[in-house]
């Protein structure tokens, strides 16, 4: 029986049915993966894999994910396993503990079979600056998955996982799961503990998951957010059940269109999908409202002061004193510094650190910073006010289909452009999804959906409903013509 | 030409809880190099710091004391910079936001009370140390210290002196220590401070240029290190040079100041709001907590100690002057021993085998309990004053039990009358001139007659009755 393209439930199913033994979805995953030619993975976790769905198959491991094969970043801190945040930087890093999220998935007896390619320390939208080089994208191995947790991404969109873990901090799940034609969530920022998560920025960071659907994305969140006393920015709300709420009604329901979000020199595809997907909520018994977020222009530039910034600071413990790569030859403790840290980070890691040690340089931090923090509050403002009329806000997730490897790399401004829709919800910290609607040249493109804070049930309830009018989630890249 | 000096001290102080100040590693000092760190002290990828509420009580403990602001609402930055003992590359302090603001500390300089206005004092991790010496070809890292909470006082540039520092760092040192906050240990860094030091022409209103000596850690070496660096500048700028801003070191055995390499402080340091931590409020009730349990200060207890226990107002200043000696004396007191023996036992005595040994009451051999014993003995009449001394220096050296020493060494008072009257008799039938001496107006003989008997006794016999008995049959 072929496993790829089931869904993290009907896996479930067949597993309870005893349809299938956890040993053998685990070794045919393997297999699958050994004949990938996306570069998803970057560390396999064969042995341990094998023997934990031996566990399950000899009912020695229970929960709700119990035997389930699924892939965790690799910004995730794994015990005992590797761990690079895809830089040379961390190239032979083995961390002593696990991350809270890694834990959860752990306990609700999943089984981690690998750890995903990104983007180095999550900096990029095209998984391209990954030191264990690009990840291609499944429905079109020339071009990118998105980023920059784009392993993730292309692992569950070509079948190898049925559900992935995934970092979003100024669209780093939703942009690839939209190139991916995958469902991919970033709850509010707090829900998921960022214990053992390795920083990038640490104000704007949030785990998620990626699967082939809303359902599994709520299951998934179940399992993924918790309140953690590690985290002095974890949510203290109690637990909930995502899955409750997903097949409320839509009737009534407002959905608030952004004036400020200017699709109309988006490509002809992003526009009609967007249109057509308007009519299907349409069908479900919602309403339109055009929303004004006015300062919504700020946040690309907004977010590219904060993230440096904090990305600065966050990665100065990567100075090859303690662990990770130390450059060998130096003459004394600065040549140490200049020498680990320059060949250990790539280029789009070292630009974050410059711009970011600007920004909170001496004379220019109330020009930048303070600044940026004052537009982020008012970003976060026209969020509050939008959420006081609507139910969720509604837009593309990124401005085009996957482009081809190595079109944007000398243009950062451009590559910054791909989080264009997404990065608000991260200043904000507001939770956002991307779910599949449509093609554009047999490519799959996503569309966002942000909720209110805390009502990650909301989002998911929407895009659930739209996923029982729509076969859009279900196309995979073997589909052949996807039109 | 006359100079006048112009001083500040930033004073940091360990604050003395059980974990450090964002993870739970213990802050014990002396173990093993890098046993006492966790994943968080370690700074590893993906660690978050949390906050130790304890350290907040203790910051604010202080801030009552000195009659600060409390900022209920406090917030944490990074300091950003690199050095191998800070494993983030950052240190964690409270810049624009510090728990405690304002207040002020009197100093007594020569009898003279001066006060000393406080700026701000914040929270803040201390570093782990680096270690040059330990092998000759390269530097190790120790991080037990890392994350150990530090309380960081800063004063105005209000002291004008040396001297007054080393009062002000004195006053401190009491301070906290009463408070239960630090424990003060000066020669284990609990308590250090770096000293700015200006000097300008005496009536000039402008402050002169100023250099910060960094890391001192004894009131000596305060005195010394601003002094040279006062005759320093002096010399500098009667020589019509210029002082520079910079950071200089203290050498205690060149006894000198020196600079530091440049590169060692020519840091942008890059604040920032720590995007880990929240603001960490503090509750009405947790405030409220914080006052009842309140500690009461030296010049509270001399009082009590006056008015309430009869104590010489001299001894009542000495025995409150100290933690440690307040603790240990009002533990030995209760309704059986006096507590005005127990005082000035504890400042006579007591207070010279301390000097003797340099050492604290809690580092000697002898328990509270043990000195309530023998303040009951003295107070029962089982052993005179005089031989109490006996007993406490073998205490001192053995640390035995006073009733098992009186018992073992029969060193019970005599209080049998008829026995000291025999002895008496003897030592008056010995000695007839001085009899006769006496009678004939020499009345000093009388101390002369009451030592030969307490000799005979071995200081046993009751003084009280030796007087009496003597007086009797010299009559």
């Amino acid at each position: 029986m072929s496993i790829k393209y089931k869904t993290l439930s009907e896996l479930k199913e067949l597993l309870e049915k005893k349809d299938i033994s956890s040993f053998e979805l685990v070794e045919e995953t393997f297999k699958n993966i050994s004949s990938s030619k996306t570069n998803s993975f970057i560390t396999l976790n064969e042995e341990v894999a094998l023997t934990k769905a031996k566990e399950f198959d000899q009912g020695e491991c229970e929960g709700d994910l119990a035997g389930l094969p699924i892939a965790q970043k690799d910004l995730f801190c794994t015990k005992n396993l590797r761990t690079t945040c895809g830089s040379r930087i961390l190239e032979n890093f083995i961390p002593p503990y696990n991350a809270t999220v890694v834990e959860n998935l752990s306990k609700a007896g999943s089984i981690c079979v690998g750890k995903t390619n990104m983007d180095e320390f999550a900096m990029g939208s095209s998984n391209e600056t990954s030191y264990f080089g690009a990840v291609k994208n499944p429905w079109d191995l020339e071009r990118v998955p998105g980023g920059s947790s784009g392993g993730s991404a292309a692992a569950v969109a070509e079948g190898l996982v049925c559900a992935a873990t995934g970092t979003d901090t100024g669209g780093s799940i939703r942009q690839p799961a939209a190139l991916c034609g995958i469902t991919g969530i970033k709850p509010t920022y707090g829900r998921a503990s960022r214990w053992g998560m390795i920083a990038f920025a640490s104000s704007l960071d949030q785990a998620g998951a990626f699967a082939r659907n809303a359902e599994d994305c709520a299951l998934l969140l179940n399992h993924i957010c918790s309140h953690d006393e590690k985290d002095s920015t974890s949510l203290s709300n109690d637990k909930e059940n995502y899955l409750e709420n997903i097949n409320n009604d839509l009737k009534g329901k407002k959905i608030g269109i952004v004036k400020e979000f200017d699709i109309s020199n988006l490509s002809k595809e992003v526009q009609d999908s967007f249109e057509q997907s308007k009519k299907i909520f349409e069908s479900l018994g919602a309403n339109f409202v055009e929303v004004s977020m006015p300062n919504i222009k700020l946040s690309v530039p907004t977010y590219y002061v904060v993230a440096p910034a904090e990305c600065s600071s966050n990665l100065s413990r990567f100075d090859g004193v303690k662990y990770g790569y130390r450059a060998e030859n130096v003459n004394d403790l600065e040549d140490l510094y200049i020498k680990s840290r320059s060949e250990g980070f790539g280029d789009e890691v070292k630009r974050r650190i410059l711009i970011g040690t600007y920004v909170l340089s001496a004379g220019f931090y109330d020009a930048y910073y303070k600044k940026a923090q004052q537009s982020r509050r008012m970003i976060k403002n026209d969020f509050v006010k939008a959420f006081s009329e609507v139910d969720v806000i509604m837009s593309p997730s990124s401005p085009s289909s996957a482009f081809k490897i190595g079109s944007k790399t000398e243009d950062p401004i451009e590559m910054y452009l791909e989080d264009l829709f997404t990065i608000s919800s991260n200043l904000a910290g507001v939770p956002a999804m991307s779910i599949p609607h449509g093609f554009s040249k047999n490519l799959p493109i996503g569309l966002q959906l942000i909720g209110n804070y805390l009502e990650e049930s909301e989002i998911l309830n929407f895009a659930h409903q739209y996923q029982k009018n729509t076969d859009w989630h279900i196309r995979n890249p073997d589909f052949g013509d996807n039109s | 030409m006359s100079w006048e000096t112009v001083i500040g001290l930033e004073v940091h102080a360990q604050l003395s809880t059980s974990t450090k100040l964002f993870s739970s590693a213990s802050t014990k000092f002396g173990s093993e190099p890098n046993t006492q760190v966790d994943l968080v002290d370690l700074g590893l990828p993906g660690v978050l710091p949390v906050v130790n509420k304890d350290a907040f009580k203790k910051a604010i403990t202080f801030g009552l004391a000195i009659n600060a602001d409390i900022n209920q609402e406090s917030t944490f930055d990074r300091k950003n910079y690199f050095y191998p003992d800070l494993p983030k590359g950052y240190q964690i302090t409270q810049m624009t936001q510090p728990i405690v603001e304002g207040g002020s500390i009197e100093i007594n300089v020569d009898g003279n009370i001066k006060t000393i206005n406080i700026t701000r004092a914040h929270l803040e991790e201390d570093a782990g140390k680096s270690i040059h010496d330990a092998y000759p070809d390269k530097s190790v890292i120790d991080l037990n210290r890392a994350g150990t909470p530090l309380l960081e006082i800063v004063s105005e540039p209000e002291i004008s002196s040396a001297k007054e520092a080393v009062s002000y760092m004195k006053a401190l040192h009491q301070l906290v220590t009463f408070l239960d906050v630090c424990d003060g240990d000066m020669s284990q860094g609990s308590l250090r401070c770096d000293a700015n030091v200006s000097i300008r022409k005496v009536g000039d209103s402008e402050l002169g240029t100023r250099t910060e000596i960094k890391n001192i850690n004894s009131f000596k070496f305060i005195e010394k290190a601003i002094n040279f660096e006062i005759k320093r500048q002096i010399k500098v700028l009667e020589n019509g040079d210029k002082v520079i801003q910079e950071t200089r070191l203290y050498d205690s055995l060149k006894d000198e100041t020196r600079p530091m390499r440049s590169k060692e402080f020519a840091n942008d340091y890059r604040y920032f709001p720590d995007p880990d931590l929240l603001p960490v409020i503090i509750s009405d009730d947790e405030m409220d907590e914080i006052k009842d349990s309140f500690p009461e200060l030296p010049n509270e207890k001399s009082k009590r100690y006056i008015s309430e226990l009869k104590i010489d107002e001299n001894e009542a200043q000495i025995v409150s002057s100290s933690r440690e000696l307040s603790i240990f004396f009002e533990l030995a007191v209760d309704s059986e021993s006096d507590p005005k023996l127990a005082a000035n036992l504890l400042v006579g005595e007591i207070g010279s085998l301390l000097n003797k040994d340099n050492i604290k009451i809690n580092e000697s051999n002898l328990s509270s309990d043990n000195f309530n014993t023998l303040l009951k003995r003295i107070s029962d009449g089982t052993i005179s004053k005089k031989i109490a001394k006996t007993v406490l220096a073998d205490i001192w050296d053995s640390g035995k039990d006073a009733d098992e020493i009186i018992k073992n060494q029969g060193l019970v008072q005599i209080q049998d009358e008829s026995i000291i009257q025999d002895v008496a008799q003897k030592i008056l039938e010995a000695n007839p001139d001085q009899v006769a001496a006496f009678k004939g107006g020499k009345d000093k003989l009388f101390g002369f007659f009451v030592g030969q008997v307490m000799k005979e006794t071995q200081g046993k016999a009751n003084p009280k009755s030796v007087n009496d008995i003597l007086k009797k049959l010299l009559s």
